[in-house]
């Protein structure tokens, strides 16, 4: 037997040859598997391919978007020493940091875990959320926030409801007991996620200037600590198994799937803030999430220019008889890496005698530039840790534009032959969209997470954007978030699709009276060896970093999820976007719902566009034509016009427009404190077709309420910006809604449409799911 | 008068019940650690939400049994106040010092809203003529359904033991009951938050109504004072 060039293993398994069966059970190809023995000079064991494995994974090296991600602002032009300046840049650690003022800085990123969340979706889910908080809290900051981005199937399927009913009760069991409030988020239904679900959480943490923390392992001889919960033999490989299209014998994966324990994690935030808290103490710590034990100590050593060795019979374990290859590729959960000063091993360990947790000396740092792994006396890994990181291969994949966007954008209603809406048509089109689960009142979802907690959510979910005041030291401030991305617009034009996503973003954020600071971003696509997946990845990326670029929102950092396919194809593009944004004065804080007695005006005119709108999907069947025009220019003016016009103090409401356009988001309006009801009339709109002005999906809009006396300021500020204003209507103390247009005129019960907007979800959700 | 809020590891609402007290009456207020056996001396205990030891077992299962709760024992045996809110609610009805216990929500499913509650005439331990007939007071909790055998049931009606119900039952709780105190009048238990009723963006302020009226018996002045 030809050995690895490394001792004999006492345990017969490790020392089985690599063969090419076994290189493609790794998921690496013949030449990575060349690469591997080229940076170790002999052939790996199998410990040591079980490592490139997973660090080679896409999860682990962005391996096949790293080139393209390399295009994204990652620094805010007008930044301030108060204001948004990005203290730790994308990709640097483990989440971006941006300055907010006083001294005090955010620590905020979003993650996938879509594929665990697909095979298991109590605990995918709940892991997900787990490993969020742990990017953040390895920065040195206190998690004050989640939120989360979900997509599923069509709700009519059991098998969606399945998931939905597990993801949301995971996400709340996690973020309920951890203590941190799940404020807001946003959630799709389409039948391109049925099988393959999206699951992206974000977390968002404060913490002081000289609190940020680095995962660098660094000063020779520094000892290396494991904390936390101890390893099993759960998530063996999951950042492998994330890296892969998803099958019918996926479920057979469930092994790699993790067990989230938030009760562990609620004392591992305390503790390592705590011991983080120490001057002085921690040199580096990392969180041990994808790739646990592997890629924590080799990233850690990459980045200190150092090297690392540990002795794995010291890592606490859970089960007997673990070999060296699962300790190092196990994922189980809320676990970190820590590398402490010398000689004050003893404040580490006291810190975690607190808190009932393992503070393990694990092995130390060294200057040789190599992770070493010992095992019951044996070497079992010795790799130039570089060779993880920095050296992973790189790919510049091909990319083909899809044959379907000839026929999608050439589409239009008129060639078509698409008959326009008549009164009755409208009149039963509107209840219908606001009961589709995709814009329907997501309040089965949101009252099973606690929003509450740590008592600084201003703005509760279901608004345009959560707020919440952060209690920084002596200061308080208010920033607003919010999460967007509408798959069916990338699908029909990934370019504009995913501006569209920042643009409504940004939107959403301005409506609730914050300044956009910046963004992080999830980019779920699919195979990306499939060149029709490659070039929507290519084109998202491409709108988004022009889109950043033009609004100077930094992206600070984010997460690449592909292999996003069921045996059905591919998912609709998905790049969620997630900005934060700095809310001036607490009196700036606005939501969506219109007061009795206001006018309501629309600001950015009614052009006529229907394709990729939740109407021509619903009520025609059809997802097609070109994504709503996007103006960035535009969308500038109409953005600091209402964000002028709230700190002017002459805004009651605002609402941006999005799916399912201007009568959804008119009703949405009044669906708040003291049910008002509105007359509205579009007639002098001059619209050509009734169903676009009513539910087209035009971009760089928003609905305004504002008090009869502001009205001449508002109207006058708007033509100086040079945005269409239309007073479109008033809202009255009760009543229906009626709505005048050209062709005639519409009534609707507002509490019918409310009960069915507010009740579609639940209802849906009582109907039996599988399993 | 000094307040000691209890800290067990999985607390998550240590620190909004401190600010109710410290920042919203402005009363002296301090944290207690689980391991902990003395109180110090507190006027006031205050064993807050969260998840005390995780409470996969039975929420309060395991809180009952750490060293602090001796001393909260002890401390309610001499006459002490004591108010448990959400999980220390759970913590005390578990520990015997409230009767009845808090089972799985009707709906299987964790509940964050605002509810409307019915004050209930339960003075002059707990003032309800302070409180008005009605407060709204979130709630955010997996195991808030009250339960009671019928004896214990005969019994708080009897001596007036219930606080608040809920108007409009988010969990099933037998009679809507949302709070109870014991019969001496100086242990408390709530579902509800006051401590998430009392900054200016909250749904409501009458948090700070209710933990006054906890106060209003035993500290007319500080309940005055900081009124």
């Amino acid at each position: 037997m030809m050995l690895a060039g490394l001792p004999l293993n006492p345990d017969p398994v490790l020392n089985q040859p690599i063969t090419p069966e076994l290189v493609k059970k790794h998921g690496l190809l013949p030449e990575e598997y060349e690469s591997v023995k080229g940076h170790l000079g002999r052939e790996p064991t199998l410990t040591e391919l079980g490592i490139f494995s997973v660090m080679w994974s896409e999860h682990c090296s962005y391996k096949n978007t790293r080139p393209l991600l390399k295009g994204f602002p990652t620094e805010k032009r007008g930044a301030t020493a108060a204001f948004g300046r990005v203290l730790v840049k994308a990709g640097e650690e483990n989440a971006g940091i941006i300055d907010v003022g006083d001294g005090w800085a955010i620590a905020f990123k979003i993650e996938s875990h879509n594929h665990p969340s697909a095979v298991e979706p109590f605990e995918g889910a709940a892991t997900g959320v787990g490993g969020i908080i742990r990017d953040i809290f390895t920065m040195g900051a206190r998690p004050v926030l989640l939120t989360n981005s979900l997509r599923f199937g069509e709700l009519e399927s059991p098998t969606t409801r399945r998931l939905l009913r597990g993801v949301v009760a995971g996400i709340a069991h996690y973020g309920n007991c951890v203590g941190v409030p799940t404020v807001g988020g946003d959630v799709y239904f389409d039948r391109s996620y049925e099988g393959n679900p999206l699951v992206n959480a974000l977390c968002l943490g404060t913490l002081r200037h000289d609190q940020i923390r680095r995962g660098k392992a660094t000063g020779l001889g520094n000892p290396v600590y494991y904390v936390g919960a101890a390893t099993g033999r759960d998530g063996l490989g999951g950042a492998a198994f994330a890296s892969r299209e998803l099958s019918a014998e996926s479920a057979s994966d469930r092994p790699a799937v993790q067990k989230g324990d938030p009760f562990m994690e609620k004392l591992l935030i305390e503790a390592c803030l705590e011991m983080m808290a120490v001057p002085g103490l921690v040199v580096g710590i990392q969180d041990m999430g994808a790739a646990g034990l592997t890629c924590s100590t080799c990233e850690t050593a990459s980045r200190g220019g150092s090297g690392i060795e540990i002795e794995l019979d010291r890592v606490p374990q859970r089960e007997a008889g673990m070999n060296s290859y699962e300790i190092m590729l196990s994922e189980s959960q809320e676990r970190m890496l820590v590398i402490v000063q010398a000689g004050r091993e003893r404040e580490i360990e006291a810190v975690f005698e607190k808190w009932d947790l393992h503070a393990a000396h694990v092995g130390s740092v060294t200057d040789t530039g190599r992770m070493v792994v010992t095992h019951h006396g044996t070497i079992v890994a010795d790799i130039p840790a570089s060779a993880l990181t920095d050296a992973a291969p790189v790919y510049q994949r091909e990319a083909r534009r899809p044959a379907y966007l000839d026929r999608t954008s050439a589409w239009t209603p008129e060639a078509s032959g698409l008959a326009d809406l008549d009164l009755a048509g409208a009149l039963s089109a509107l209840p219908r969209l606001l009961a589709h689960p995709t814009i329907a009142s997501k309040r089965w979802i949101y009252r099973q997470y606690d929003h509450m907690v740590q008592h600084g959510t201003v703005v509760l979910p279901g608004s345009d954007a959560a707020v919440v005041r952060l209690r920084l030291g002596e200061t308080e401030k208010f920033i607003a978030i919010s999460n967007d991305c509408n798959g069916r617009y990338c699908y029909l034009n990934p370019r504009r699709g995913a501006q569209i996503a920042i643009v409504e973003c940004l939107r959403n954020l301005v409506c609730a009276g914050a300044t956009p600071l910046a963004m992080t971003d999830n980019l779920n696509f699919g195979n990306p060896y499939k060149p029709e997946n490659f070039y929507q990845l290519g084109e998202c990326v491409a709108g988004l970093a022009e889109a950043c670029r033009f609004f100077d929102v930094p992206v600070v950092g984010g997460n690449v999820s592909l292999y996003n396919e069921s045996p059905e194809g591919a998912i609709d593009p998905t790049p969620t976007v997630s900005v934060v944004g700095f809310v001036e004065k607490e009196a700036h804080v606005t939501r969506q719902f219109a007061p009795a007695g206001s006018r309501l005006v629309l600001l950015g005119g009614a052009p006529a566009e229907l394709g990729g709108s939740q109407f021509l999907g619903l009520i025609h069947g059809l997802k097609t034509g070109d994504a709503p025009a996007v103006d960035l220019a535009a969308e500038k003016s109409l953005q600091d016009l209402v964000l002028g016009q709230i700190r002017a103090g002459r805004v009651g409401a605002a609402h941006d427009l999005s799916e399912g356009g201007l009568l959804v988001a008119v009703s949405e309006m009044l669906f708040g404190p003291g049910s008002p009801g509105a007359a509205v009339d579009l007639s002098r709109l001059g619209a050509p077709r009734l169903d676009a002005l009513l539910f087209g999906e035009s971009q760089g809009r928003a609905v305004l309420a504002v008090a009869p006396a502001d009205e001449p300021a508002v109207l006058a500020a708007a033509k100086a910006a040079g945005v269409p204003a239309d007073v479109i209507g008033e809202v009255t103390p009760g009543g229906g809604l009626s709505v005048a247009t050209a062709r005639g005129a519409l009534a609707w019960d507002l509490s019918e449409l409310r009960l069915g907007w507010e009740g579609s979800i639940e209802s849906a959700m009582k109907r039996p799911g599988l399993g | 008068m000094d307040i000691a809020v209890v800290q067990f590891p999985g607390s998550n609402c240590d620190q909004d019940a401190f600010q109710l007290f410290l920042g919203g009456l402005g009363l002296p207020t301090r944290y207690v650690w689980h391991k902990d056996r003395d109180l110090g001396g507190a006027d006031l205990v205050v064993i807050p939400g969260g998840f005390s030891y995780g409470d996969y077992l039975r929420c309060g299962a395991i809180a009952r049994f750490s060293p602090i709760m001796g001393a909260v024992r002890e401390h309610a045996a001499k006459g002490g106040l004591v108010l448990g809110i959400c999980n220390g609610f759970q913590i005390l009805c578990e520990a015997g010092l409230l009767p009845g216990a808090l089972i799985r929500n009707s709906s299987l499913e964790y509940r964050c809203m605002t509810c409307e509650l019915a004050v209930g005439d339960a003075g002059p331990s707990f003032n309800p003529a302070a409180l008005g007939a009605r407060v709204r007071l979130p709630i955010g909790h997996g195991e808030g359904n009250y339960r009671i055998d019928e004896a214990g049931r005969a019994r708080l009606a009897a001596n007036g033991q219930v606080l608040l119900r809920y108007v409009g039952n988010p969990n099933g709780s037998l009679d809507d009951i949302a709070g109870i105190r014991n019969e001496a009048g100086n242990v408390f238990g709530m579902m509800p938050h006051p401590d998430r009723a009392f900054e200016r963006f909250h749904p409501s302020q009458d948090g700070l109504a209710v933990a006054r009226a906890v106060l209003a018996a035993r500290f007319p002045e500080v309940a005055r004072k900081s009124a």
